[in-house]
């Protein structure tokens, strides 16, 4: 019989999920630490929810529950999403998301390595659409809320939508950055005005900017570990950093620095994790790169023209309906051959 | 990172590539894309030097030992051999010799298991020892004043084949002519597969013949240049080889980093030359010519010695007491060399032929005395525990996470041909250029979701193949076809033809005489027929001896033409059919008679040669004899 190699040298798909999310503590901490404890119960939601999906949709399906539990990418799909949402949305918001990203975006394509979108991204579109006043609503970092609310506060409002007697809502929400610089340039404003805001920082956002920091740092941990390629990330970063740069250049008074772009929203979280998932994303070295710097480019252009806030969930999908057509455009010489 | 300097690299190369001077080609490394770099394991088999193993108690040779025909067998059982005699001589073009590995007696010439992936049994001849060891008058060749032709010729009887594991003879790598445009010649020590070392011990031990025997290469070749790589694990067969290559001018040892597989030809001259040969050309095709660094050294014992081709290094290695690198008679029984090695340890499950990567499993039938003897292409034995060589887990499903693609040292994209090789996607599969991959393994070692990549490539590969062949069956099926009916269509054409004018003659005969005489002229043509018919039916069920001869009277066209007649006639003509008979019987009997008359002979035998009567009648007594035959067995059973 000849069954070689005989000899492997590969993590399993558990390994690489699992360092996919131990990547993804040093934002959680930043999280908790800038907008307090309730992202917690979110990434619990999320978590049994996706397992419990997964776990029923493999049983109807008639496939081995075991391994593809123990795989971890639904734990993995399960943080990416809670981490995108607004950290006080309701309970059942991430459960439908989640809900939706494991059944629908996942599981109904064939499960793990068949789905075309990143199913994470599908949930958060679903629940966008479907819900944009509590997906655009963001808590104000502890630091800028009115009334910083306590872990169980959070913990209430997130299971009854109820706040403390005295609170109001606006006391503990407040635009994100993006969204505010969106509404004021309407209103005639200029970007340097603008951005004396409080709610602003160093780079971009008050607080959310370290945990974008906190993304980059996990991020270059799975680029050490070689769990992801460099191609994604720099692409991405580099072409946001570009266009954002150009558009700058041209007009500094209607257009954000290429750094708040950087720094802002979901970029990092996007270069590092969502655009890193394989099965919905280019093969090839170049494809890698045309497909990140799509997403930059989309993600862009949804901020600055589109209907949206931030761009990058659309941004992945429309770049995912690309993949077949970047992959078969792109493929590498053969050795040997012209 | 690596695609980094990977891209710097190439950049340099393409700005500076056609500036490049002879001496930089001579040192500068070119990598490949991917490979991989396993634990190595050849220390443990490199520890003690090379030893000779005794004269095993029997030798079974198997004919198929090299790539390409089956040799003819020139021994028959009970013969008394010499050393080097020749068993078996190559047959065609790509064949190899086969010899007798020492003296002794041809016991047996049959079907026995063989070293080979299918596991299935395949002839041998198995050779008793007398324990003489006693050589055949050994013709060495003076190879300076020989004619390379002759030189070429004789390779032929030597038994030489690629010693690395692909047992390609080596006669078919020299041009018969002696003209081989090669300039250089790519001398492939590199040895990249874990556990082996058999060109390691060889070159760390016998540097000075290897060299001789690359002199002779180059010089059947007249490749001015040679090229020794080694990889960098092997510093000490890389010392002696340099040492042994001082003096002769353009011959040079290059030192080349340990990836996996460097040791493949076309990724071996790339990393030393830089040279990418064509997918769809030869390393000849560009000058370059590659041989391993053992096989040379089977060139200076021939040569030099007229030693043919009887043994090996052999690398035992794995799950055994003491790994070591051994010189064995081909045929010898794995079980000697086991032993050799002080035994396997209680953990060993089966064995490995080959390295890790691109090995297999050796039929595992009565372990742990498995009946298998060592064959030209036996480089390596692992015997291998579960614990090293585990069972992969179930597969996954493919992730598309390219780790393949980045490992794969022809730059194919390993998940994509999974993906179409798994849909049944032939075409896809090829497009994506399958038949490219070497089927080193790199991708299956890397990947995450244990799936067997290079079985399913090698299941596309003869999949096509087989496709392939039946389409190409299919064509000529058709061709046929298309011939058969343009003939019968002409046939058509001109029978409708004579028709056309047959009636016009009748016609005209009408006009002339009265309408009865037309019909019971093309009536008595019909009785004719139907007579002729039933005349070949007798004959055909008076020959109905025995089933051969009954196919040699099959049912012709114009018996089956007649019998369409016969019935046309039933329904046509009931009227005067008594009348027609009885004139078929008249005509028939007349034929019988004017046929008996003529002496029953066939017409096509009537003009043939004394020599060709002689045949006939012989062929005629045997199948009397076999009528004979059947009928007493009849009568008896």
């Amino acid at each position: 019989m000849n069954r070689s190699p005989y000899i492997t040298d590969a993590p399993t798909i558990s390994t690489i999920m699992l360092k996919v999310l131990l990547a993804l503590v040093p934002g959680i901490i930043a999280y908790v630490w800038i907008y307090g404890g309730g992202i917690l119960v979110s990434l619990s939601l999320a978590t049994v929810t996706a397992l419990a999906a997964e776990a029923a949709l493999l049983k109807i399906r008639q496939r081995p529950i075991q391994p593809f539990l123990m795989d971890m990418s639904a734990v993995v799909t399960a943080w990416l999403l809670a981490l995108a949402l607004p950290p006080l949305a309701p309970w059942w918001i991430v459960i439908v998301g989640t809900f939706f990203a494991i059944v629908i975006a996942k599981q109904l394509y064939g499960g793990l390595g068949y789905n075309p979108f990143n199913p994470a991204m599908v949930g958060y579109a679903v629940l966008l659409i479907s819900f944009p006043l509590i997906m655009t609503k963001w808590p104000a970092p502890l630091l800028l809320a009115q009334h910083p609310l306590s872990f169980m506060e959070q913990l209430h409002f997130i299971s009854s939508s109820v706040l403390p007697a005295e609170v109001k809502l606006d006391a503990i929400t407040s635009a994100t950055p993006l969204d505010y610089l969106k509404t004021q340039l309407t209103l005639k404003h200029e970007v340097a005005s603008i951005t004396q805001a409080p709610i602003f920082g160093t780079f971009a956002a008050k607080g959310g900017e370290v945990v974008t920091g906190a993304y980059l740092l996990g991020g270059l941990y799975l680029l050490q570990q070689r769990i992801i390629s460099w191609h994604l990330p720099v692409a991405f970063l580099a072409a946001l950093a570009f266009i954002a740069c150009s558009f700058y250049l041209i007009d500094p008074a209607h257009f954000a620095n290429p750094l708040f772009h950087l720094m802002s929203g979901a970029s990092m979280l996007c270069a590092f994790f969502i655009i890193t998932d394989p099965v919905s994303g280019p093969t090839t070295p170049h494809g890698k790169l045309y497909f990140a710097a799509g997403v930059a480019v989309l993600t862009y252009l949804i901020r600055v023209y589109g209907g949206y806030p931030d761009g990058v969930a659309f941004a992945v999908l429309l770049m995912n309906m690309c993949v077949p057509l970047i992959d078969a455009l792109t493929q590498p010489r053969v050795f040997g051959h012209k | 990172m690596n695609a980094i300097v990977n891209f710097t690299n190439k950049l340099l190369n393409n700005r500076f590539g056609n500036n490049k001077s002879l001496n930089n080609k001579l040192t500068d490394i070119f990598k490949f894309n991917g490979g991989v770099h396993p634990p190595e394991h050849k220390v443990e088999s490199t520890t003690l030097p090379i030893t000779r193993l005794a004269i095993p108690e029997k030798l079974t040779l198997p004919l198929r030992q090299h790539v390409g025909n089956l040799p003819k067998v020139k021994v028959q059982v009970g013969d008394y051999v010499l050393k080097g005699q020749i068993l078996a001589e190559a047959e065609g073009t790509v064949s190899a010799a086969i010899h007798a590995p020492t003296s002794g007696t041809i016991a047996a010439i049959a079907e026995q298991t063989i070293p080979h992936p299918s596991g299935l049994p395949d002839m041998c001849i198995t050779l008793l020892p007398d324990g003489k060891d006693t050589w055949t008058g050994l013709k060495p060749i003076d190879w300076r004043n020989t004619p390379k032709k002759d030189l070429v010729a004789s390779l032929r009887a030597s038994g030489i084949v690629g010693l690395g594991g692909a047992t390609f003879p080596t006669q078919v790598k020299l041009r018969a002519d002696g003209k081989s445009g090669v300039h250089t010649l790519v001398i492939n020590a590199a040895e990249c597969e874990p556990y082996i070392s058999c060109d390691d011990m060889l070159m760390r031990e016998r540097a000075g013949e290897i060299v001789k025997g690359i002199a002779i290469a180059q010089y059947l070749l007249g490749a001015e240049t040679c090229i020794i790589g080694i990889e960098d694990n092997k510093p000490e067969a890389a010392s002696s080889m340099a040492n042994a290559c001082i003096d002769h001018a353009g011959m040079l040892v290059k030192v080349v980093p340990t990836l996996y597989p460097s040791g493949d030809a076309r990724r071996l001259v790339h990393l030393l030359l830089g040279t990418e040969i064509p997918s769809d050309k030869r390393s000849t095709d560009v000058g370059l010519q590659v041989f391993n660094v053992a096989t040379v050294l089977a060139l200076y014992r021939y040569f030099e010695f007229g030693e043919p081709s009887i043994n090996r290094i052999v690398t035992m290695t794995g799950s055994v007491k003491t790994p070591q690198n051994f010189e064995v008679l081909f045929g010898t029984p794995l079980q000697s060399l086991i032993a050799a090695a002080g035994g396997i340890k209680p953990e060993v499950s089966h064995f490995i032929m080959g390295g890790p990567m691109m090995g297999f499993d050796l039929p595992n039938a009565g372990f742990p005395n498995v009946d298998i003897p060592i064959t030209k292409a036996a480089n390596c034995i692992i015997a291998a525990a579960p614990r090293q060589f585990a069972a992969p887990p179930p597969a996954m499903p493919c992730i598309r996470c390219a780790r393949c693609a980045d490992a794969c040292p022809v730059s194919l994209q390993p998940q994509e041909l999974y993906w179409f090789a798994k849909s049944d996607n032939f075409e896809k599969v090829r497009d994506y250029n399958l038949f490219d991959c070497i089927e080193c393994g790199c991708c299956t070692y890397v990947c995450p979701s244990n799936i067997p990549l290079v079985q399913y490539y090698r299941y596309a590969k003869s999949e096509i193949i087989a496709i392939d062949r039946a389409k190409e069956a299919a064509n000529m099926a058709r061709e046929r076809n298309d011939f058969r009916i343009a003939r019968v269509e002409r046939e058509k054409l001109e029978r409708a033809q004579k028709h056309a004018e047959r009636a016009q003659a009748g016609k005209a005969e009408i006009n002339n005489d009265v309408n009865a005489e037309a019909p019971t002229d093309k009536q008595a043509v019909i009785a004719a027929a139907i007579a002729r018919a039933k005349a070949q039916k007798l004959a055909a069920s008076g020959m109905t001896g025995t089933s051969t001869e009954k196919t040699i009277m099959p049912a012709t066209p114009a018996t089956v033409m007649a019998n369409q007649t016969e019935t046309l006639n039933n329904e046509t003509a009931k009227p005067d059919k008594q009348a027609l008979i009885a004139a078929a019987l008249e005509r028939a009997k007349a034929q019988k008679l004017a046929a008996a008359q003529a002496g029953i002979a066939p017409k096509n035998t009537e003009n043939v040669s004394a020599f060709v009567q002689a045949e006939i009648n012989k062929i005629d007594a045997i199948r009397e004899k076999a009528q004979q035959a059947t009928a007493t067995s009849k009568t008896s059973s």
